[in-house]
This record gives structure tokens, C-alpha cells and sequence, in this order.
């Protein structure tokens, strides 16, 4: 069974259509990343999955509806909104003392053990923290929680650089397994390269790629190429071209390394270089900031 | 950072094999009922301290108690009995009051302050249902908090009670008057009827601040307190008459049928109120308010449930 199944997944807000038509597979055990610019329904994406909000079209999120069942399924999916959404008025006790008092399948002792390798205390509110310390008591109070999928909607964002990577550390290190499924959607592109097992790009709606990072790796090959092989290398169609220190950089979706290496250097490109390849063709600038 | 390969090869974890322990069904809205009391603390310091604030009150006028005690005795006994037993009178009424307008803030920012802090995210990202967490915020100004208040009431009473026995022993005189004049048999009776009382009459009301309070982006005490006056303008310049004022003024003040009061020129006849609860329940306003209640509140429902959660 298929972790989360969308079929046809649409959702408008009044005149603006924020899905449209979204069809994809998720299996069990994947870590995949949703990447799109803003205003590309990530976000929509992520609240009808959770069941937050009601949708039209198919979806089934570990095999059900989460629109009508959304308590069921929340015993099986956690999530992180971001990071500020702890309540602030709430102490470290009290959500442990809550979550484990709501979910059957927590175990504080767990989210105990990894509160005390962070400096927060128990007697602490939220409001008292710093933002990096509220994310590490989200993910010690999730990671207790023995669930199925995790779903993860920018998780990282206005952390500094060793929260960050001690998030993601933490996240494969204590939580994954095979048999869970997380689900990831961030601008911070280049730090989730490396976990990936597939990746998406959603844009206006649509779901515009869908690969596995082994398949990324075969089909996407960047070439910086010398001045006097670009049209030889132009040829063979990149799917985009940009120049720096005066010397072109292709991006080709499917030409072998053993085709491309004539022309010079060839690499795997970033998710960052392929991301603008592909949503950059009018605004190659949108995302200057993620690469 | 570790590999991929690394963190997969990890044995799986130990609590895994573990099959979770169900939950009895009532434990969501224990809990819910809990995290309401975190986070409320004024449900029972507001009323802590209205209570604190009548017994302020009355140990100054203790001071003279021993002259009141001696100008009450002269008194015939039925106003004897009523003028020693009004300051427990005050002081009940002063926490009652107090919990009434702490019910009302509450139930404005109940659903409203989840949506403002964004904290909604975090409390539907765990298996309780909306119905679970709205049934939760009724009950609050419902039962618990009548409770709260009906706990606090007899705690006055009864340090009242001990001071003015402390103070008449203190000043030589028998502490027996206070004890046979003011019926304190009666006294927790009446304030747990009144406080039944009035949780119920004014159920409508906690539904409807609740349901506003879930829908107003921001503002809701204006949008919960504003239409319901501009219909009665309208009304009023439109036909002349006022038909919604009085249903509002009835809403508020239409509990007073629960209670017998035996008038005696301009002061009560008797220290305490007589009970009616034949005439409460008979009153169609009560269950016609019960009915709004349940509409609001499934309304609130419907509203957390289908409403983008922020």
C-alpha cells in the first residue's frame, strides 16, 4: 500500500486555484521532498494531506480519506507546521504531560532521553525559549511518537546553521527507519539533498517532476563547457544554460556522463541548479536565494 | 552528516514492538479539559481573588463589628437575620459575578487565541477530534467553572463564618447570634442551585462568544457585542419597538424566575432567596437558550472543522 495516493488532488481558494489536478504516489519508507516556489500550493498540498482542509478529487494518506477521518489518521502522521506553532503559554512538562495524555502511541520516556542531550528544562514555558529550542521540544515530543508518516512544512526555517543540521541529524539518526515515510517541504534545498530518496517540484498547482535521487543522479548532468564546444553542446538540447566567470554551464536531462565528458567537467547538479532549470524560465532569479 | 545508509542500518526501534495501549475515549477530553485549565489560570485566580477582595472588605468592617452586632440585635428578628447575613450575601455574589464575566472572556478568546497564535497547527497535528476539542471548551464555563466558583463560595463562607466568631469572641460577645441568625444550613443549597442556574440560563451566550470568538479574525468581543445592539438600533428606528432589547435584557436577567423572592418594602423580605426549580425548568426561555446553545456550538464545530486553520 502506497503511503499517500492523490489522484486528480484539486483545491481552490474562491477564483484562485491553489491544486490543480495533482496526481502522485508516496510508498512506504521515502523521504520526499516537495520543493516549490511560493504561492505553488505546497502548503495546500500538506493541509489536505493532513486532513486540515477539504479538497477535491482523490487522496488516500495510509489508506484513508483525511478529510473524514482526520483523528484516526493522527494517530499514525505527525507534523511540524514550522516552528512557532508551541503553544507559548506552555510548559515543557505540560506538553509532554499532554501528548502523552492524547496520543496512544508516545512514549515519554523517549522524548525524555532526548530532552536532556538539549539545555531545555521541563519548568521552562515555550514562551522562554529561543526558536532553536522550541524545534529540538517539537521534535523531541514528535520523534517519541511511534508514527507512520511525518510530515514536515518548512521545519527548519529562521534556525541558525547547527540547529538546522542537528535537526536533520537527529531526524535520520533516532527516528528514521525503512518503514517510515517523511515528507519534507523546504526552501533550504541544499540541506535536504543529501537525505532525499525522491524529490518533487510543484508548481501553479501541478506536480512538474517526480524522481527518485538514484534517478536524478543517472538522468541530470551539469557541463561547464568550454567556449568552443557550447554549440556541439547546445546540440544535444540543455534544458537550461546560465554563465559564470564567462564560461556556460549546461544542464542536460538525459544525455549520458560518457556523452557529456567531452565537453568538459561533468557533475550531478544541485536540486538548487535544477529547481531554477526548471521553475526558473521567466523568473531566473526567484530562487537565487535557495541555490 | 551520516549517511542515509548509515541511519537505515540501525536496528529499528525498540518501542516498535510495542502495541500501543488503547485509550479509553474520555482521556482526549480529559486532557483537553486539562490543557484549558493551563491555560485559563485566571477560570480560578479571578475568581481567588474577587474572594480575597470581599474578605478585605469585610474584616474592615469587622472592626465595628461588635457595635453592628448590637444595633442588629435591637432589630426585629427577620431584619436582624437579613442585615447579618448580607455581607455573606455580598461576598457570594461578588465571586459569582466575577465568574460570570471570566466565563465571558474566556469563551471570546477560547477558539480565538489558537487561531491567533497559530498554536492550532499544533493541536490538530494530535488525534483530537474538533468535536472533542470544542466539547471541551463548553464544558469549561459549564460545569468547571461553576464549580470553581461554588468551591470558593463556601470557602468565603466558611472564613468569613470563623472571622466574625473569632471577632465577637475576641470582644466578649456570643459568637451564638451570628451562628442562629444567619442560615448557614441553606447557604451552600442556594449557591449551588444559583450557580446551576446560572450556567445554564447563560449557556446561549457562552455558545454564541465561543462561535465568535472561532470566527472573529480579530476584534471578536465587538463582533460578539456590536450586531446584537445595531439590531436593536435597526429595529428600533425601523418599527419603533424593541422586542430584540428585551429578548437580550430577558437573556440576562430572565434567570431571576429560579428563584422566589418575598419582597419586604425596598429590601427582601427574607436573607436568602427561595428555590424554584419547578418554575426554572418550566420556563420555555431556558430550554429555547439550551436549543441556541447547542446550534452555536455546533456551529463552532462546523467552523474549526472547515475553516483553513490559519
Amino acid at each position: 500500500m502506497a503511503c499517500i495516493e492523490a489522484r486528480g488532488l484539486r483545491k481552490a481558494f474562491g477564483t484562485t486555484v491553489a491544486l490543480d489536478g495533482v496526481d502522485l504516489t508516496i510508498e512506504e519508507g521515502r523521504i520526499v521532498g516537495l520543493i516549490g516556489p511560493n504561492g505553488a500550493g505546497k502548503s495546500t498540498a500538506l493541509g489536505a494531506i493532513l486532513g486540515l482542509i477539504p479538497y477535491q478529487g482523490e487522496l488516500k494518506v495510509l489508506g484513508r480519506d483525511p478529510w473524514k477521518a482526520r483523528d484516526q489518521l493522527m494517530t499514525d502522521v505527525c507534523f511540524i507546521a514550522d516552528v512557532a506553532v508551541l503553544p507559548r503559554w506552555m510548559r515543557v512538562s505540560q506538553a509532554l504531560d499532554y501528548v502523552a495524555g492524547v496520543h496512544p502511541r508516545f512514549d515519554r520516556a523517549k522524548a525524555e532521553a532526548f530532552l536532556a542531550k538539549t539545555v531545555i528544562r521541563r519548568t521552562s514555558k515555550v514562551r522562554e525559549l529561543s526558536k532553536g529550542m522550541v524545534t529540538q521540544l517539537h521534535l523531541a515530543l514528535i520523534m517519541a511518537i511511534d508514527a507512520k508518516l511525518l510530515v514536515l512544512d518548512e521545519p527548519t526555517l529562521g534556525l541558525d546553521l547547527l540547529y538546522r543540521k542537528q535537526f536533520y541529524d537527529s531526524l535520520l539518526n533516532d527516528y528514521f527507519d525503512r518503514s517510515r515515510t517523511i515528507l519534507v517541504t523546504t526552501h533550504q534545498v541544499e540541506e535536504v539533498q543529501d537525505i532525499l530518496t525522491d524529490l518533487m517540484f510543484i508548481d501553479a498547482g501541478r506536480i512538474v517532476l517526480s524522481c527518485g535521487m538514484d534517478d536524478f543522479a543517472v538522468r541530470y548532468h551539469e557541463v561547464m563547457v568550454a567556449p568552443e564546444h557550447l554549440a556541439a553542446a547546445r546540440a544535444l538540447g540543455p534544458i537550461h544554460e546560465r554563465q559564470v566567470f564567462g564560461r556556460g554551464i549546461l544542464l542536460f536531462d538525459g544525455p549520458t556522463q560518457a556523452q557529456l565528458a567531452q565537453f568538459g567537467e561533468v557533475r550531478t547538479p544541485s536540486i538548487a541548479d535544477l529547481f531554477v532549470a526548471v521553475m526558473g524560465a521567466g523568473a531566473p532569479q526567484a530562487q537565487g536565494a535557495a541555490a | 552528516m551520516t549517511t542515509l545508509t548509515d541511519a537505515m542500518g540501525e536496528t529499528p526501534l525498540e518501542t516498535r514492538a510495542v502495541a500501543p495501549a488503547p485509550l479509553a475515549p474520555t482521556r482526549p477530553l480529559y486532557w483537553s479539559l486539562r490543557r484549558e485549565l493551563w491555560e485559563y489560570r485566571s477560570l480560578w485566580i479571578a475568581p481567588i481573588i474577587a474572594a480575597g477582595v470581599a474578605l478585605f472588605g469585610f474584616s474592615l468592617s469587622a472592626i465595628h463589628l461588635r457595635e453592628h452586632r448590637f444595633n442588629a440585635m435591637a432589630l426585629d428578628p427577620a431584619r436582624r437575620a437579613l442585615v447579618m447575613t448580607l455581607p455573606y450575601d455580598f461576598a457570594a455574589m461578588a465571586v459569582i459575578f466575577t465568574g460570570v464575566i471570566v466565563g465571558a472572556f474566556y469563551c471570546l478568546g477560547a477558539l480565538h487565541n489558537e487561531r491567533r497564535d497559530r498554536s492550532i497547527l499544533f493541536w490538530k497535528s494530535l488525534p483530537v477530534s474538533d468535536l472533542t476539542t470544542v466539547a471541551a471548551k463548553a464544558i469549561v464555563p459549564l460545569v468547571v467553572l461553576p464549580l470553581i466558583v461554588l468551591a470558593v463560595v463556601l470557602a468565603t463562607l466558611v472564613v468569613m463564618l470563623a472571622l466574625s466568631t473569632v471577632i465577637l469572641i475576641a470582644g466578649g460577645m456570643d459568637p451564638a447570634t451570628t451562628w442562629t441568625h444567619v442560615p448557614f444550613a441553606r447557604m451552600p443549597l442556594v449557591a449551588a442551585y444559583g450557580v446551576a442556574v446560572l450556567a445554564l440560563w447563560y449557556a446561549p451566550i457562552w455558545g454564541w462568544l465561543l462561535l465568535v470568538g472561532g470566527w472573529a479574525r480579530r476584534a471578536p468581543f465587538l463582533w460578539a457585542v456590536l450586531p446584537p445592539l445595531a439590531l436593536c438600533v435597526v429595529e428600533r428606528i425601523a418599527f419603533n419597538t424593541s422586542h430584540v432589547g428585551s429578548l437580550l435584557l430577558y437573556r440576562l436577567g430572565g434567570y431571576t424566575d429560579a428563584f422566589t423572592i418575598r419582597m419586604h418594602g425596598k429590601l427582601p423580605a427574607e436573607a436568602l432567596p427561595g428555590l424554584d426549580p419547578l418554575a426554572f425548568v418550566s420556563t420555555p426561555g431556558l430550554w429555547v437558550g439550551l436549543a441556541f446553545a447547542a446550534a452555536f456550538l455546533a456551529a463552532a464545530v462546523w467552523l474549526r472543522r472547515y475553516r483553513e486553520p490559519v
